[in-house]
């Protein structure tokens, strides 16, 4: 019987990363990142005037398409300027 | 161990030649010669010799690097100097400075080869002695009361079937499938970005039941996978089927016995199953992702488990995907396709390429969705009795390709959302503009199947173009 077998994967740190500390409440903006996805434009317009219904700020990104990763310079805009993000999936 | 002064002669019982020579040592024994006998398998041969060393686990015939018995080896100060391999008494007599030795015996017999050299033992013993090459995978012990198999089951390392443990004996020994070191990086793998080794192919392509013979074509595999227009990524988190579709194409489909025949796409043939489930599990292991984490298929699809066959070349009336690819003749490559499939097509009647040239087409026309054009893509299996009424046309690939675009161009009033009474469709407002489904460089042909049948399949793919995903084809590296 095998006793000692050798790791098939890429040995990334365990995968207990920490949560990011839960938001207190929702005063900041909040991206609304649309991924190119048929009809997330329409999900997120919808979440956008809900928002702001209730007086919290959403700001908008848009990814150039959802089959590919965001460009870098798009990942830094949000992650910067956003202090949670609401992302539209899928269709 | 410490082999004493003088001379140490490896041994095996089971050894023909060691058996017939045994008078010879006894004479050097007799002659006051400081000899050690090292026996392989017996400790009770030489018979009637003080002392033999018990090797029946190999560690001094591995260290030494014995490769057959009997072997003769000077030591001095503790350490082995030069040998003879095998009987030759003038050898035997100058090695030991001994005349007239054992003269009843023949001039000379071949060496047996060492116990050390046996199938599967020199990786049994590289692993536990060292030696072999430097593995830099992090070991894994499993506790005493633990199952290897559910132990991996239990880790998220297997595609739901059981995979073979890759202990360091196996993986030593896939590693011998290639020349390449290794610790040497074949690509970064989407979407964890994680660099993937030789190493690491090795491991996984043990774990899927791969022989060594077949890492060049899983390295140039993975090469492809790697390959930015491919775009892994992306094949991986669509929510679309997609799965890599590996076509091997050149002389190391025939060399490693691959399947483009009968059931080239179904169970049976351990090269065709077993590289495009480790091609599968390098994108799960060392790629990251899994199903239901980064991998967001709606539904998922089979040729995620596994999807690897060759053209079948040897009777091709057409030149192979390799060749149309722009790889040199005689050269081995991989093709890797973002699809999923076969679907199939049947046409028993149709006796002109025109006919059936309308028939693949009809079902070309649902590749992603009736409407869909442009960013659509293709890969048709085309059966040995279809090619042949193309063929025999003089219809090679290309031209097969124009006739089939050709039939796939329709007006952009059939394409627009609402046509057909289908919502779906495209939103831009019709010109009555002609627009083809395919481009060209998205639309490729293989030969492959049995001799009988009149269907082939089509294995439709992701998003073409630079959105999506290209086909990408290496060059297999056969050393």
């Amino acid at each position: 019987m095998v006793r000692t077998i050798l790791d098939p994967t890429s040995e990334l740190a365990p995968g207990h990363r920490p949560a990011a500390p839960r938001l207190r409440d929702l005063d900041g903006l909040i991206g609304l990142v649309d991924i190119s996805k048929p009809r997330g434009d329409v999900f997120l317009d919808r979440f956008y005037s809900l928002m702001s219904g209730r007086g919290l700020q959403g700001l908008r990104f848009t990814k150039p398409t959802h089959t590919r990763p965001a460009p870098p310079d798009l990942r830094h805009e949000i992650s910067t300027q956003s202090m949670a993000v609401i992302q539209a999936l899928a269709d | 161990m410490t082999l004493p002064e003088g001379y140490a002669i490896f041994v095996s019982r089971d050894c023909e030649t060691c058996r017939e020579v045994e008078p010879a040592f006894r004479q050097l024994v007799d002659g006051g010669i400081a000899v050690t006998f090292v026996s392989q398998d017996d400790p009770g041969f030489p018979a009637e010799v003080t002392g033999v060393v018990d090797d029946r686990e190999l560690a001094l015939s591995w260290r030494l690097d014995v490769e057959a018995t009997p072997t003769a080896v000077r030591i001095k100060d503790g350490e082995p100097g030069d040998r003879v391999v095998g009987w030759r008494r003038s050898e035997w007599e100058e090695f030991f400075g001994f005349d007239n030795l054992a003269p009843e015996l023949p001039e000379y017999r071949p060496g047996c080869g060492s116990l050390t050299l046996l199938p599967g033992v020199p990786e049994t013993l590289a692993a536990k002695y060292g030696g072999g090459p430097a593995l830099g995978s992090r070991r894994i012990e499993l506790g005493a009361s633990e199952d290897e198999h559910e132990a991996m089951f239990a880790r998220g390392w297997t595609d739901g079937l059981p995979v073979i443990p890759p202990s360091q004996e196996r993986v030593i020994r896939m590693l011998a499938g290639t020349e390449r070191s290794p610790d040497k990086m074949v690509g970064v793998l989407p979407p964890d970005y994680q660099e993937c080794t030789v190493e690491k192919v090795a491991v996984n392509a043990v774990m899927a039941g791969c022989l060594p013979e077949y890492m060049p074509v899983l390295l140039a595999a993975v090469e492809s996978l790697a390959a930015e227009p491919f775009n892994a990524h992306g094949v991986a988190a669509t929510t679309w089927y997609s799965g890599p579709v590996i076509v091997v194409n050149g002389p190391v489909a025939t060399r490693i016995r691959m399947n483009a025949e009968h059931n080239a796409f179904g169970p049976g043939n351990r090269a065709n199953a077993s590289i495009g489930r480790a091609l599968n599990l390098i994108v799960r292991n060392i790629g990251g992702s899994r199903p239901g984490e980064v991998d967001r298929s709606t539904q998922g699809h089979p040729t995620k488990y596994t999807m690897a066959f060759p053209e079948r070349e040897h009777d091709s009336p057409w030149s192979s995907l390799a060749t149309e690819r722009g790889v040199p003749e005689g050269k081995s490559a991989v093709t890797l396709f973002a699809g999923q499939g076969p679907t199939p097509i049947s046409d028993q009647k149709s006796r002109s390429p025109e006919s059936l040239a309308l028939s693949l087409a009809a079902g070309l026309r649902v590749v992603w969705h009736p409407k869909a054009v442009g960013r659509v893509a293709a890969l048709v299996a085309v059966a040995p009795e279809h090619a042949r009424i193309f063929a025999g046309a003089g219809w090679d690939k290309e031209r097969l390709r124009k006739e089939i675009i050709d039939l796939l161009t329709f007006p952009d009033t059939e394409i627009v959302a609402g046509a057909g009474g289908i919502e779906d469709g495209s939103s831009r407002p019709p010109t009555g503009a002609l627009v083809p489904k395919f481009k060209p460089e998205n639309l490729w042909f293989v030969h492959v199947g049995g001799g009988a049948g009149a269907s082939s399949g089509i294995i439709s793919g992701w998003v073409a173009g630079p959105k999506g995903s290209a086909m990408v084809t290496t060059i297999v590296d056969e050393h």
